[in-house]
């Protein structure tokens, strides 16, 4: 029985929030990786690109709540993502052919770019702030648990509760498809091979006749529409607010790098590493050491290995520890 | 009108000129091959003829059209393959992806021409779920030729295809692309082991410092005295 608690308390605590909170850092740092693995720089306006389609959903959200339309137990800005993606296409395309498109053409380093997506980043989070303010926004609806803790305990008659939010099953399970459709169109489309040929080796790209524009267009919609997903989730998890998309930007670089930038398989192991250790370093084990150990040997202490507070330095250091041990990241291929 | 006709191509890298008038000709199904001393212009005239730098004068016709002003790519649309000297093949991708790949401005059906890659490269078709970075360099050289191959080329140009295999590997694999030239393909190759390839061309071009010093057939060449004790070793 205490061990079952002890599961338990794990499970709400740990692993549930880690798996939620892994599957968006996972859709961001996907979006990161292929535009790194295609356009070869890291674009530091992912984080404000996932918010500026948030805020698309909550507009749409709202708009669809005043006409009386909603998705029953299901939050309704899940209705909304695909017209807030084509609002974020819009924005990603225009931004590629307003700005990234000429220093494609003069092939300027990748540095270039980089900066380039900082100015975007900031130009972003800006107007972000004009159109819809810096504060909090609520925009979910719906059922708020599959089975909350009180109802958990009536069922298993178990000390412990065990939570399992609507928005917790909808993300894992929404990054679940996003992902296998991700793999699928890399794997076996014409477009998606091309994608990882252009990516591999571009100059044997163009010499196979393979387009680059199309290329660059493809990657920027699928890069919108994970943006848009990941946003979205983790907005309807946690709360909306536009300052904390922008510190997302860190543990979903740290993502990218640990798996290896563009590998999206090290993107997705990557994500749920950092999720993980940020989850598992900053939680009191006490709660569960409780239950499995003898009461003499119990620390009156919360058994917390860092506050809560640190969280973002932990993505900081594995982003380090990676950079300085394996710069490749863990999937990289190393091939000439 | 010859199948491919490259007329005092004059050219090279930025503002430097590296190939001073260089000509070279070639008939349908021929093979023909560039040899020459380090630095004599071997690739970038191949190059040149490929569209890849810019000329300062000169014209390639090929097929009877003159392409002078097309990039690389319309070439390629053309009906030229080129194979680079390295980085000739896409390392994370499967063998059978890369030949895909080399077949994407095509929108028949491919399976025949995967079919005879394979049968020309039989190793290919063992390996075809393998990623192609993980094969050995001879097996990498057979992908990259396959790659070029299943764009259906009339002419394909290799830049130094053996450069980086074994002599063994180099023996076997001039007889494959004799294999290839056998099923209609017209070859221009620039190689460094210049008797193994001179003993197969059907025309070959001595370049010397940017200029076409000797041009012959194959075995002629072999033949010359002073080509031989100039830059075959005696």
């Amino acid at each position: 029985m205490d061990v079952l608690n002890a599961i338990v308390v794990l499970t709400n605590f740990v692993i549930i929030p880690a798996l939620s909170y892994g599957s968006q850092l996972a859709l961001g740092a996907l979006g990161v990786t292929l535009v790194y693995g295609v356009l070869r720089f890291a674009n530091f306006a992912h984080g404000d690109t996932m918010s500026f389609g948030t805020m698309l959903v909550i507009f749409i959200t709202w708009w669809l709540n005043s006409i009386g339309v909603t998705l029953g137990p299901l939050p309704t800005a899940l209705l909304a993502i695909p017209l807030a993606s084509i609002g974020t296409i819009v924005l990603l395309l225009t931004v590629d052919q307003a700005i990234y498109r000429h220093f494609r053409c003069i092939r300027a380093p990748s540095v270039t770019f980089v900066i380039l997506s900082i100015g975007i980043m900031l130009t972003l989070t800006g107007l972000i702030r004009i159109i819809i303010g810096p504060g909090d926004k609520r925009f979910l609806d719906g059922e708020r648990f599959i089975i909350s803790s009180r109802e958990f305990k009536i069922l298993t008659g178990l000390q412990e509760g065990l939570a399992f939010k609507t928005t917790q099953a909808i993300t894992i399970f929404t990054a679940l498809i996003f992902m296998g459709f991700l793999f699928w169109f890399l794997k076996k489309t014409r477009t998606g091979k091309a994608m990882r040929a252009y990516s591999d080796n571009e100059d044997l790209a163009l010499l196979s006749g393979i387009d680059s524009d199309r290329v660059v267009r493809v990657c920027w919609i699928i890069v919108a529409i994970s943006a848009v997903i990941s946003g979205t989730l983790y907005g309807l998890d946690k709360i909306y607010k536009p300052l904390s998309y922008s510190q997302l930007l860190l543990p979903v670089f740290a993502a990218a790098v640990v798996g290896g930038m563009g590998s999206p398989i090290g993107a997705i192991f990557g994500a749920y590493l950092v999720a993980f250790s940020e989850i598992a370093l900053t939680y009191a084990f006490k709660r569960v050491g409780v239950y499995l150990l003898p009461e003499t040997w119990m620390p009156d202490k919360l058994m917390q290995l860092l506050s809560t507070d640190y969280k973002f330095a932990i993505s900081f250091a594995i982003l380090v520890i990676v950079l300085l041990f394996r710069p490749t990241g863990l999937f990289r291929e190393n091939t000439s | 009108m010859n199948f491919l006709e490259a007329n005092g191509l004059t050219g090279g890298y930025g503002g430097s000129v590296i190939i001073h008038g260089i000509t070279i000709t070639i008939n349908q199904g021929q093979i023909a091959v560039i040899v020459g001393p380090n630095g004599a212009g071997k690739s970038t005239a191949m190059k040149a003829i490929f569209g890849m730098i810019k000329l300062q004068s000169g014209s390639v016709n090929f097929m009877g059209k003159d392409i002078s002003t097309l990039t690389p790519q319309a070439r390629v649309a053309q009906g030229m393959a080129f194979v680079p000297q390295t980085n000739n093949i896409f390392s994370s991708l499967s063998v059978e992806e890369n030949l895909e790949m080399g077949a994407y401005l095509r929108t028949d059906n491919i399976s025949a021409s995967i079919n005879e890659v394979y049968r020309l490269f039989p190793i290919l078709k063992e390996r075809r779920h393998q990623s192609a970075g993980e094969l050995s360099g001879g097996q990498r050289q057979q992908v990259a030729l396959g790659r070029a191959l299943m764009t259906s080329p009339k002419l394909l140009m290799l830049d130094e295809p053996t450069a980086s295999v074994s002599p063994m590997v180099m023996n076997e694999f001039m007889d494959r692309i004799l294999n290839v030239a056998k099923t209609g393909v017209a070859i221009l190759m620039v190689e460094q082991n210049a008797k193994r390839a001179l003993s197969i061309a059907d025309i070959g071009y001595v370049l010397v410092q940017g200029r076409n010093q000797f041009t012959d057939s194959g075995p002629a060449l072999l033949a010359n005295p002073e080509v031989c004790a100039s830059f075959l070793g005696g």
